[in-house]
């Protein structure tokens, strides 16, 4: 289990436990936070489930594919650190990651 | 004697009927918005709700868990105070008393009821179309079931050359089947995409080995011992089969509704706000009917997840007393193999396409226009075309075609 912390739109900060191997946006919906529509069930094929990445994780967690940068360059809300939640495994290396979720489209 | 079933009352302020995405959605957001009062949600599958687009794809090819389905975890509903009558149909409704009764043993009393319950995959309408072996893919039972039977299968027929059939050969091709698929039209993808996009979608399925009939009619699946073993062509050729899929449409859920005196055709008429004709009574997803901007005012069926979801948020916005109409543009998307294709808008009515880029490469999109005006974009590996696309459309833009036709100059330089 790794420790991730999520910032939801309401602003406040939620300490969740997850698998290596799951997806961050798995973790964030099965802690019951709905802030995520994830529309596509986590296919890379839309962008509705947009997260920020924390300056300090960046490096870590890396950037994503091609897919998805072109559905996030197009989104009003894409800035440093915009990851789709989708995308992103955890593994035992994200222990601690925090990411904040972006505003509605 | 004879044994009396008790009937059990139950109040409750939200009833929503069926158990899939819109429903679920219907729930979610009316606890995130805060609404306090009672919710009972029931649905005729034996599952919480699930997410419905991977049963044609990674679900049938076995590489996503039941569990990965469901679409909040299964503690969710009890936490959010969501009552899941699981199982269950509701059999009848009493508009004016505000009345719904199931197949069970109960009778909501309710101050709202949503319908959104969706549809049921269209069964084969020829002689034999009943036997074992024939699938449909619309429920998680469906699929589990198909799956079990694969495993023994060789020679699978799929009727029916749309999303469903064409996303299903696409698995069942890579697990080594010898896969033919039947499609009565003169080529696949003829009811959602133009002429580009389904001669790509035909040679990609012949290149891994699907053998693709186009103009095909089906008139007879014969069987043995009740089980399928060949299908009757129009043209009188009989093939073989150990398994047969039909994937040839889907019919809405309306005849419960229907009854209770709703307007229907097809599908449950609603409004922008997706009321029914029936007081305090919606309907969203799959069954509603409803006059879509996007194709002209044009009273359809959006058969998309976004579309339920947006729905379903449409109809919390009046029960939270904010009403708020949904006029997203529709989208879909259909993964076969490695390729993506994602749909923008809705393409009745066009009257000219413009390719861009080369489908040789597998990456490319065709534009669909209506008088000029953008109303639709098929983007085949080519996401920055499908979100410049949605924007194309919704801002109802009649860009240069010249410009359109060449992938260098990029779709977004052309939102206004």
């Amino acid at each position: 289990m790794s420790k991730l912390i999520v910032i939801t739109r309401d602003g406040e900060e939620n300490i969740l436990n997850g698998k290596a191997g799951t997806s961050l946006l798995e973790i964030i919906q099965d802690a019951g936070i709905d802030d995520l529509m994830a529309l596509c069930g986590g296919c890379c094929s839309c962008a509705t489930c947009h997260v920020y990445v924390d300056d300090a994780w960046l490096a870590a967690v890396g950037d994503g594919n091609e897919d998805e940068v072109s559905l996030l360059e197009d989104s009003e809300h894409h800035q440093k650190g915009s990851r789709l939640a989708c995308q992103i495994n955890m593994t035992a290396e994200l222990d601690g990651l925090r990411v904040m979720v972006a505003p509605e489209e | 004697m004879r044994h009396r079933k008790k009937n059990m009352h139950i109040n409750t302020d939200i009833l929503i009927v069926g158990a899939g995405q819109g429903g679920a959605q219907v729930a979610i957001s009316l606890r995130q918005g805060g609404f306090e009062g009672t919710i009972a949600m029931v649905g005729d599958e034996p599952d919480a709700p699930y997410d419905r687009p991977p049963l044609s794809k990674d679900y049938l090819a076995g590489e996503k868990e039941v569990e990965r389905l469901l679409l909040r975890k299964a503690d969710y509903w009890e936490k959010s105070n969501v009552g899941l009558y699981v199982g269950k149909r509701v059999t009848s409704i009493d508009a004016e008393a505000h009345l719904a009764t199931t197949d069970g043993e109960e009778i909501f009393h309710y101050k709202y009821l949503i319908w959104a319950a969706g549809g049921h995959a269209r069964p084969l309408p020829v002689p034999g179309g009943d036997l074992a072996g024939i699938h449909v893919i619309r429920t998680r039972e469906q699929v589990d079931l198909l799956r079990s039977e694969v495993e023994e299968a060789n020679e699978i027929i799929v009727i029916g050359g749309g999303y469903i059939g064409l996303e299903a050969a696409a698995v069942l091709i890579k697990q080594g089947k010898k896969v033919t698929v039947l499609e009565a039209e003169d080529r696949v993808l003829a009811r959602v995409a133009a002429a580009p996009i389904s001669a790509f979608y035909e040679a990609e399925h012949r290149a891994q080995g699907v053998d693709i009939r186009t103009g095909v009619g089906v008139t007879e699946v014969n069987g043995e011992k009740g089980r399928v073993t060949s299908v009757v062509l129009a043209n009188g050729d009989e093939l073989a089969a150990d398994l047969v899929i039909a994937g040839i449409g889907l019919i809405p859920n309306q005849d419960v509704i229907e009854a209770a005196g709703a307007k229907c055709s097809n599908g449950v008429d609603v409004d922008d706000l997706c009321r029914t004709s029936l007081p305090d009574i919606f309907s969203i997803g799959d069954c509603a009917r409803h006059a879509n901007k996007f194709a002209r005012g044009a009273s359809l069926r959006v058969e998309s997840v976004p579309n339920a979801v947006g729905q379903a948020k449409a109809v919390v916005s009046v029960i939270l007393g904010a009403p708020k109409p949904f006029t997203d543009v529709p989208w879909f998307w259909s993964n076969q193999y490695d390729l993506k294709l994602q749909t923008a808008g809705l393409n009745h009515g066009y009257d000219e396409t413009i390719v861009r880029g080369d489908p040789a490469t597998r990456s490319f999109s065709l534009i669909y226009l209506r008088e000029g005006q953008v109303i639709a974009v098929d983007a085949v590996n080519m996401i920055k075309d499908f979100m410049a696309g949605k924007k194309l459309v919704e801002n109802a833009i009649c860009p240069d075609r010249e410009k359109l036709a060449d992938p260098e100059v990029p779709l977004k330089s052309l939102v206004i």
